[in-house]
């Protein structure tokens, strides 16, 4: 459990983080460390530099600017859970923090970590493909933006190329609409092992929009675009919701671990895709 | 004067002995972050190992190149099976008689496993020259499952063990078998069965499991060239053994070895074996002369120091048609991995499994253990339990809810039915042992009463409707089981470790200023000795707790003893140190005599001094009497006032408890909800009921986590799926259940104090509670046994098994 020899680097500004980003062979950012670090002390990676983000102010806050929320990628867990713009425009983002690991790991691990990672088990990440957020990203030549909807390439693979660095996360502030998180997990600490986030807006007793992600069904997060679309313009009564259920399962393709076998994980997971749209439905209501 | 005066309950509790709920002394330390563990040990140029492992379950070493290793900045050795032959140490013996690698000696056997051992100045230095280690591994065939073990064309695992028809426990039936090991009357079994009106049969798993205390296993060794001596800091729960162990198998004379368990951060069996990284810190200690510390990482302790359990009970019960059991017929497969690695008494290689006849009244019993290799990590040591005790416990209480099912009847009632009864003790049980005391009808009845065992049937029956008739998903299960154990290893007749009997032993010393120190032949792993220890003595001879130093470990300090495992500290110790006090108290009666001009029988002890009897105002204090023993003895006798005593225990000691779970099982999801937990224990007399208490509390958690889903799985290939706490379940205060304890008291008529030890009952009685629960929920839908453990998926898939899920 002792990680290989690397250099580590503290830079000011995100200029100086890309600079020495592209100069390192196979260098990493380091945010908070609690994805990064246990993989380097099981040597499962060995990047020659860490380039630590945590001096980098610019990277940090939370600010909304028009309809948007803009996180910086170094805000933390913790500083989520803390803010009061995000309890007021994003609460779905409270939700889901609050059941990621415990108090200790909030306290350092980050919001552009979690989503940079490209862990399945990780949870904001569908919470983000929900809110059709994006990730603006800072590079070795120019700036990009790419949404977390086409973020997501594989398990351990996202659309980040060598050198680039996340640095906020810019999402839509929706109008009055309900929305749920909801995770099963073994115990306080433990990834999923099945969880959906689902952002419903009722119009006149009809489902007018919603959206639909899951996560650790599936080598990356998951966007269920059917199973929503099962549910809009429609009534939200049973009849829908087992559409829309069957819908999303059809797409999870959870992996078999100590959390369970596939088929337990797929029958969990539509049952945590039914409780999580109707807890949507009874606050978009309310 | 009168007896009851506030005076006398005053001097009472200033003693703060045996009933005070005294708070922890060790605590201070520990709370503060000022305890010294191993890890805590830092001597000047001190070198850190660390261990190259197997990543294959099986196969053949072709070579070993250390070349890069040795280029290593820092990297100063590397020892592999090559080094170690050259001291005779390539294997060392195990507890169980067999023998064990210190380092891969041909092949590997299971994954993980110690294949070189880096020396470096630091440990990252270390960490670097295992990472360059080149070693050459042509795969073998796997043997995972116990069950294919004897098939005829297994893979042979052991093949230093070839030709070998016997073992240290008898003949060896197939390559792969250790021993087979029997107790009881076959054809009186046999016969019962025959004329029984109902029998059941049924194979309960206990599944592999692992004990994780917090701190590791770790050494530092350091050996003096010059004066020839060698001393090791370990996690040891049983100090004087390793000494004895280690001169054995080393050519250095006993008394130039020094061993020493420092302050140790739980236990629960995985510290009483011996360890590669052990001997490996010494003979790099010796090859290096500078002092080697090894510690071992969570990963390494999960997968490679000794696991638990792994032991699958085909379990047969014959009784009559009214519920009265007549025979238990049991058979045992016992996965022990790649080496016989058991730390059980020399003579038992399936431990005290024979106390499986339960709280029962079985006229005739058998049962039958067959342990087999595998290409597992070696061990099945005792976590938090008596030797093979709790699968034993969990044997008869699953097999005694399923005769219940059989017949119809509440589980309840047919334990009440069938316990042994008061009159009977002691008892001579079927498989040969002699029970001391118990009140099991009370217990149970106590029991059944504070938890409303009666309601809770009803609510449990309508529920059931409920689910019949969907109005809901979930099911209600009430566990019920009655435990008892055996502890205290143990009587010289019964038990040894490699040819020493099981005592334990006592030393105290009373300073001129009549305070004290005592020292154990045990050694805490976190079960407060230096608290309840201090208070037998303040009891016994009248000196206050807090003036009482405890001290345990260091082995040339502490009279030898046997250790701390198997719930024995206060059984044997316990009684060792009464045993001590009372020698004593039997020469400061002579002094206070003398001291008061009348004849010895004329004073009675009086809560911290003697009093001459009929003459209450003359009276001498213990503190008076130790001044005196230091300054005027009656003539003739030796000053001072100590003294030392062995105890071997006439007999074991049996503990027993009641314990009901109350579970809520969401079958969609397997998600369960524990809504209570009630644990009745009966450890006799009761030294300081809040160490008692702590200790449920934690017994009962480590429970709770086997039963719900702790268990160490391997894939087919014989690869560790749950090698880190992401994965092997250890419940957090969140997951963990509120317990509520309770006790009666049955004190052991053969114990100087009439205690029989509690470490290790919860952990005991509490797993077949919890799986009795789950087995319970599921009952009335169609199931029989369902095996742990009961994690959430395993719980759906119960429920799908029956056709709950769509
Ligand atoms: C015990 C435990 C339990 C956990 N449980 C959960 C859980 O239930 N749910 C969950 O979601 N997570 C969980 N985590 C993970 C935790 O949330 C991590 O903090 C998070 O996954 C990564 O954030 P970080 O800031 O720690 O990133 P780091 O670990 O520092 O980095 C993670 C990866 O992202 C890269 N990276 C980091 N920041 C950026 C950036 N700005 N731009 C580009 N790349 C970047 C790094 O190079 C690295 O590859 C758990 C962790 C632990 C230790």
């Amino acid at each position: 459990m002792i990680p290989g020899t690397f250099e580590y680097h503290r830079p000011k500004s995100v200029a100086e983080a890309a600079k020495l980003l592209r100069k390192s062979k196979d260098g990493r950012v380091l945010a908070g460390g609690h994805s990064l670090l246990p993989m380097m002390k099981l040597r499962m990676t060995e990047p020659s530099a860490l380039i630590d983000l945590g001096a980098i102010a610019a990277l940090r806050g939370i600010k909304k600017t028009g309809t948007k929320l803009v996180i910086g990628a170094m805000t933390t867990q913790h500083e989520l859970l803390a803010s009061a713009l995000v309890a007021k425009n994003l609460p779905i983002l409270h939700e889901t923090a609050i059941l990621i690991a415990d108090p200790q790991v909030r306290y350092v691990g980050t919001i552009g970590g979690n989503v940079a990672n490209g862990d399945p088990g990780n949870d904001m990440p569908a919470v983000m493909m929900a809110l059709d957020a994006t990730y603006k990203i800072a590079g070795p030549t120019k700036a990009r933006v790419v949404k977390a909807r086409a973020f997501y390439k594989g398990s351990y693979e996202t659309a980040l190329k060598a050198g680039e660095i996340v640095t906020a996360i810019e999402i839509p502030v929706p109008g009055k609409h309900g929305f749920a998180y909801e995770k099963l997990k073994r115990k306080v600490g433990d990834y999923a092992t099945a969880a959906a986030a689902v952002l419903i807006t009722l119009k006149a007793g009809k489902i007018a929009a919603c959206a639909i992600a899951l996560t650790n069904l599936a080598p990356t997060p998951l966007l269920a675009e059917a199973a929503a679309a099962a549910l809009v313009g429609r009534a939200p009564d049973d009849a829908a919701i087992s559409a829309a259920v069957a819908a999303a399962r059809k797409i999870m393709d959870p992996a078999n671990d100590t959390r369970g076998t596939p088929a337990y994980r797929k029958s969990v997971g539509g049952i945590y895709v039914e409780r999580a749209i109707k807890r949507a439905i009874a606050r978009a209501a309310g | 004067m009168n007896d009851m005066s506030p005076n006398k309950a005053e001097r009472e509790a200033k003693l703060e002995g045996m009933g005070c709920r005294r708070k922890r002394v060790e605590d201070v330390r520990f709370t503060q972050g000022k305890g010294n563990f191993v890890d805590d040990i830092k001597l000047p140029g001190m070198l850190f190992g660390d261990f190259v492992r197997s990543p294959y379950a099986h196969a053949r070493i072709k070579g070993i190149n250390i070349k890069k290793a040795m280029k290593v900045p820092g990297v100063l050795a590397v020892l592999t099976a090559t080094e170690l032959k050259g001291v005779n140490l390539a294997w060392m013996p195990t507890l169980a008689g067999d023998v064990q690698m210190v380092l891969a000696d041909g092949k590997v056997l299971f994954q993980n496993q110690e294949v070189a051992f880096v020396v470096a100045t630091d440990r990252y230095a270390a960490a670097d020259g295992v990472e360059a280690v080149e070693v050459d591994y042509e795969a073998l065939p796997v043997l995972v499952d116990p069950f294919k073990a004897m098939d005829k064309n297994a893979p042979v695992l052991r093949e230093d063990l070839k030709g070998k028809t016997s073992g240290a426990h008898g003949p060896r039936k197939h390559h792969n078998h250790i021993f087979e090991w029997t107790m009881g009357d076959k054809d009186l079994t046999e016969a019962a069965f025959r004329k029984a009106d109902v029998t059941i049969k049924e194979l309960i798993s206990y599944h592999r499991t692992h004990p994780s205390p917090l701190e590791t296993c770790q050494s530092v060794a350091s050996f003096d060239k010059i004066k020839g001596e060698l001393t090791v800091w370990g996690t040891f729960q049983a100090p004087h053994v390793i000494r004895t162990v280690a001169s054995l198998i080393s050519t250095i004379p006993e008394h130039k070895i020094h061993v020493i368990s420092p302050d140790v951060g739980g236990g629960f069996g995985n510290k009483v074996g011996a360890y590669p990284g052990y001997i490996c810190s010494i003979v790099a200690s010796i090859v290096t002369g500078k002092p080697v510390k090894w510690v071992e990482d969570r990963i390494e302790n999960l997968t490679a120091t000794s696991f638990a359990r792994d032991y699958h009970m085909t379990a047969e019960i014959a009784a009559t048609k009214d519920g009265k059991v007549q025979a238990l017929r049991v058979h045992v497969l016992a996965d022990h991995g790649a080496f016989d690695a058991c730390a059980d008494p020399s003579k038992w290689p399936a431990g005290f499994f024979n106390i499986v006849t339960g709280s029962y009244d079985f006229p005739v019993a058998h049962c039958a253990v067959d342990g087999v290799y595998t290409n597992k990590a070696p061990g099945g040591v005792a976590y938090r339990c008596s030797f093979r005790v709790t699968e034993a416990a969990y044997c008869i209480e699953r097999a005694m809810d399923i005769l219940a099912k059989k017949l119809n009847m509440d589980p309840a009632e047919l334990r009440l039915k069938n316990f042994i009864r008061r009159d009977q003790f002691p008892y001579q049980s079927a498989l040969g042992w002699e029970y001391d005391s118990g009140d099991y009808h009370t217990a149970m009845k106590q029991g059944m009463e504070k938890i409303g065992y009666p309601a809770l049937r009803e609510e449990q029956k309508r529920k059931q409707a409920d689910f019949k008739a969907g109005k809901t998903r979930d099911i209600m299960g009430i566990g019920v089981s009655f435990f008892t154990e055996i502890v205290g290893a143990g009587p010289s007749k019964n038990c040894d470790i490699l040819g020493i009997a099981m005592f334990d032993s006592c030393e105290i010393r009373i300073h001129p200023t009549g305070s004290a120190i005592a020292r154990v032949g045990t050694k805490s792993t976190g079960q407060a000795h230096e608290t309840t220890w201090a208070q037998i003595i303040a009891t016994e001879i009248g000196i206050p707790s807090a003036d009482i130093m405890v001290e345990e470990g260091n082995t040339d300090t502490a009279p030898y003893g046997l250790g701390t495992y198997g719930s024995r500290s206060t059984p044997v110790a316990g009684a060792a140190i009464a045993m001590a006090a009372r020698k004593i108290k039997a020469k400061a009666q002579m002094i206070a005599a003398y001291m008061l001009e009348v004849h010895e029988g004329d004073l009675q002890f009086d809560i911290d001094g003697f009093r001459v009897k009929g003459l209450p105002e003359k009276f001498k204090s213990m503190k008076e009497i130790a001044w005196a023993a230091y300054h005027s003895v009656p003539p003739g006798m030796e000053p001072g006032l100590e003294a030392v005593s062995y105890y071997d225990p006439p007999n074991m000691t049996y503990p027993f408890g009641a314990y009901f779970c109350v579970m809520d099982i969401d079958v969609d999801t397997g998600v369960y909800k524990i809504r209570r937990f009630y644990a009745l224990d009966d450890c006799g007399t009761r030294i300081n009921p809040m160490v008692i208490e702590g200790q449920v509390h934690g017994g009962l958690t480590e429970a709770f986590a086997i039963a719900m889903g702790q268990e160490i799985r391997y894939d087919a290939g014989g690869n560790v799926l749950t090698g880190s706490f992401m994965d092997f379940f250890i419940p957090t205060a969140v997951e963990t259940p509120v317990w509520e304890t309770d006790h009666t008291v049955t004190p052991s008529p053969h114990h100087p104090i009439g205690a029989k030890g509690v470490g290790e009952s919860p952990n005991v009685g509490g797993v077949p509670a919890f799986s009795n629960a789950v087995n319970d929920a599921f009952g009335f839908l169609g199931a029989t046994h369902i095996q742990m453990p009961h994690d959430y998926w395993r719980n759906w898939e119960a429920a799908k098994s029956l056709g709950l899920i769509k």
